[in-house]
């Protein structure tokens, strides 16, 4: 076992972590031919259950399924409770930075972040400046990506304020995992996650438009051409609510109203799953078929929620990134709980140098970029494909940002030579509405090509169910 | 229910149910054509089949003649138009797909299947494997269909809307099987100039009866001799045949009564309107009138329908 990268299962000398025994005396009990088996009727079953997300990029409606992986990643339970209070932390000041931006603006005038910074991204919505949003919430549901490093310390990645995706596969992993191996549950404490959907509209619930008593909650689809629809339909069946597009959705004097059998019915709180460039084809992109026109306008009016806000995408912009430690500071008066990677960038002149004479070291993304694509990861790459970049970044530096390449803990896995340490995150989804909450635990990504340290799923990425272990008297789930 | 979802859960239906009847018509003509006869009129079966669903130009353009083989892979696996079982299953699954939340696990999963099945066979495949049992194979993935909806969904609005759909399009697909063969049936007995049902005749119309799976019914209910006039007695006025026209408007005019809303009176009218003629009507009256002609016209009534429900409930306000 290499002692480079902090491995989830064995120590430095290769003996088992404690919170793994359980599962390592178990699976040592099964012959190898079981985990085959069962690991094709996982896959079978996947597939009859059409869980598959769609490729951009190949013929017109391929799915695929995203790989799962037999092997659990488990968190003990005093590690869950430090990120669980980091992400709740961190979440809670995001939420508040939002709101101070479209509003007061009190950290710029403290000039705590470059009010250039924030102004000036392209990402800051003007249209949102100067009204309140139900509870002072921007981004109900936030998918913080998190990796541990070499050390074993957790640093956040990315904060993923949009509309981050990845929980039905959370969900379905777990599924698959009680159904494969019902007995691994029934000898361990961990913690349950199934209960998101209620929480999700628990939450959903909570921002509704003020005097409303009993919303009417929906979730809105780009279409069942998008890479994510499993999971917008996923979510609407298990929340019980309707799934719509915005062919199905109307404005009338400000109200936002659906299609139904029997007439117009109104709604009050979207759960969208589409961009905010297309949301509104009156103020957006006016070529946009998936949104509503005159849905900004409703929604300012304060007569229907969104959920996420309009314009959180300046919160998690990657150039906003490094300040997110002043954030909590600033508004929360408390040190931030989980750390921040060391970000450089390249449209300040000083950085721009270390990372042009760093590269083969460093991870460099687009600023705006998300899903893998258009990235440069140094350490992996080749001198020729090195040179390329360094062309791009001369010629865009405003566009990238770098980092220091994080050894990414590894979590073994099987592959096709048996059973091989690979590398991991771990998204995990925090829910903001009366409170800030999540389910113990979220999504593991693996990468499954050896060395890789990308785990999208659009580049060949797997899942891992993920454990949180539960000590020894059963506490809420919150 | 969402106008667009309840659209697509009706179309599901439709599709699925179509997919149904041409498997089961594909099959008695199949079955016919194996009964020994002159070319000519194996030749004019196979162009009712075409005939039947309106599909002389489509065919034309890729088939230069009209050969068992040859009908059979354009109605069954031909990709390239929309009313080959292949393209119905697809249409079937594409709907269900963009309204799967809607249905239960178990109806998805069985609409998915159905489709990755298919998809993975060559027409080479289906005819070395016997096109019978491709038939059987399609029928049973429907009953399982059925049978997942009927266990295990919520009777609600969506549940109304597939049922109106497969109602509809049944009650068309029946109309039209009765039509075509009918005419090339009973026309056949007339020009000899025979009274008799001989053999080959009585195995003709115990085809069409099967394909509606109603041969047993038929012994059930007459208890005699196979006669054109009572088959189509038994496929147009039975109300407790399934397949039966009868049978089908009831079914659609009850559930119109339960999704009514502010907009569908008149579509409610009509229905009971077509239904009445069929829970009263006589089969004199209708011989009177013509069979071919009050067929078309009960078919043209049911399109009426369609598109008055598709515009009342589907399209949304």
């Amino acid at each position: 076992m290499t002692t480079l990268f902090f491995d989830e299962m064995h120590d430095a000398d290769a003996k088992t972590r404690p919170h793994y025994g359980p599962f390592e005396t178990w699976a040592r009990g099964l012959s190898p031919d079981v985990m085959v088996r069962k690991r094709a009727e996982a896959d079978l079953a996947f597939r009859r259950l059409g869980i598959t997300f769609a490729v951009y990029g190949e013929e017109a409606g391929t799915e695929r399924l995203i790989p799962f992986d037999t092997i659990p990643r488990i968190i003990p339970n005093a590690e869950w409770k430090t990120l669980r209070a980091g992400l709740k932390q961190r979440v809670k000041a995001l939420n508040m930075f939002l709101d101070d931006i479209y509003n007061g603006q009190d950290i710029l005038r403290a000039g705590r972040i470059p009010a250039e910074e924030v102004l000036d991204n392209a990402q800051f919505r003007p249209e949102m400046r100067g009204f309140k949003v139900p509870n002072g919430i921007y981004a109900h549901i936030a998918g913080v990506d998190v990796v541990r490093a070499g050390a074993g310390e957790f640093y956040v990645l990315e904060d993923n304020l949009r509309v981050p995706s990845g929980v039905s596969y959370m969900l379905e992993n777990r599924k698959m995992m009680m159904r494969l191996f019902p007995e691994l549950f029934a000898h361990q404490k961990i913690a349950p996650v199934e209960h998101y959907p209620d929480l999700l509209l628990e939450t959903l619930r909570a921002v509704a438009p003020a005097g409303v008593d009993d919303p009417t909650v929906v979730v809105m689809t780009p279409g069942a051409f998008n890479s994510a629809y499993f999971e917008h339909s996923f979510l609407a069946q298990q929340m019980g609510v309707e799934l719509v597009e915005g062919r199905d959705l109307f404005i009338d004097h400000d109200a936002v109203y659906m299609r139904t059998t029997r007439g117009p019915k109104r709604v009050d709180v979207i759960y969208r799953r589409i961009d905010d460039d297309f949301l509104d084809p009156q103020v957006f992109r006016a070529d946009s078929m998936l949104g509503v026109p005159g849905l900004l306008k409703a929604y300012r009016a304060g007569r229907v929620t969104l959920c996420n806000a309009i314009g959180t995408g300046v919160a998690d912009d990657k150039s906003i990134y490094p300040y997110v430690g002043e954030m909590v500071r600033f508004y929360l008066g408390e040190e931030p709980i989980l750390n921040n990677v060391p970000t450089w960038r390249c449209r300040d002149k000083d950085d721009l140098r270390y990372v042009l004479d760093h590269l083969p070291e460093l991870v460099v993304k687009e600023v705006h970029g998300a899903g893998g694509y258009g990235m440069l990861v140094g350490p992996g790459a080749s001198k020729a494909e090195i040179e390329q970049f360094r062309a791009v970044l001369v010629a865009h530096p405003d566009k990238y940002i770098a980092q220091p390449t994080l050894a990414l803990s590894t979590c073994p896995t099987y592959v096709e030579s048996g059973i091989a340490p690979r590398h991991i995150d771990l998204r995990p989804f925090v829910l903001s509405g009366k409170e800030v909450s999540l389910v113990p635990g979220g999504l593991t990504r693996v990468a499954l090509r050896e060395g890789s340290l990308v785990v999208n799923s659009s580049q060949g990425g797997g899942t891992k169910d993920t454990w949180v272990l539960e000590n020894g008297h059963a506490e809420p789930h919150r | 229910m969402l106008s667009r979802t309840a659209d697509h859960l009706y179309w599901m239906a439709r599709y699925s149910e179509r997919a149904e009847n041409l498997a089961r018509l594909l099959d008695v003509t199949y079955q016919m054509s194996l009964v020994p006869h002159d070319p000519e009129t194996e030749r004019n079966s196979w162009n009712a089949i075409i005939a039947l669903n309106s599909l002389e130009l489509a065919y034309s353009k890729r088939h230069d003649e009209v050969t068992a083989s040859q009908v059979l892979h354009f109605m069954v696996r031909d990709e390239t138009h929309p009313s080959s079982i292949y393209s119905c299953l697809r249409a079937a699954r594409e709907n269900a797909h963009a309204v799967r939340g809607t249905l239960t696990a178990e109806m998805w999963e069985t609409i998915n299947e159905t489709w990755l099945q298919l998809r993975d066979q060559s027409f080479d495949e289906i005819y070395a494997g016997g096109v019978a049992a491709f038939f059987d194979w399609v029928k049973q993935r429907a009953s399982l269909l059925r049978g997942a909806m009927f266990g295990t969904m919520l009777r609600d609005e969506a549940f109304q809307f597939i049922r109106l759909g497969a109602l509809l399009e049944r009650a068309d697909n029946t109309a039209r099987i009765l039509d075509v063969k009918y005419h090339s049936l009973a026309g056949a007995q007339q020009s000899q100039g025979d009274d008799l049902v001989d053999a080959n005749d009585f195995y003709h119309w115990g085809a069409l009866l099967r394909s509606v799976s109603a041969f047993e019914v038929y012994r059930k209910v007459y208890r005699d001799v196979i006669t054109p006039e009572r088959v189509a007695e038994l496929l147009i006025l039975r109300e407790d045949l399934p397949r039966a026209l009868h049978s089908c408007m009831e079914g659609i005019v009850r559930i119109l009564e339960k999704v009514r809303n502010s907009r569908s009176d008149e579509t409610v009218r009509r229905a009971g309107q077509l239904f009445a003629t069929l829970r009263y009507g006589r089969m004199d009256d209708i011989f009177a009138r013509g069979l071919h002609a009050w067929l078309e016209d009960f078919i043209n009534s049911i399109g009426d329908l369609g598109a008055r429900i598709s515009e009342d409930f589907l399209v949304g306000a």
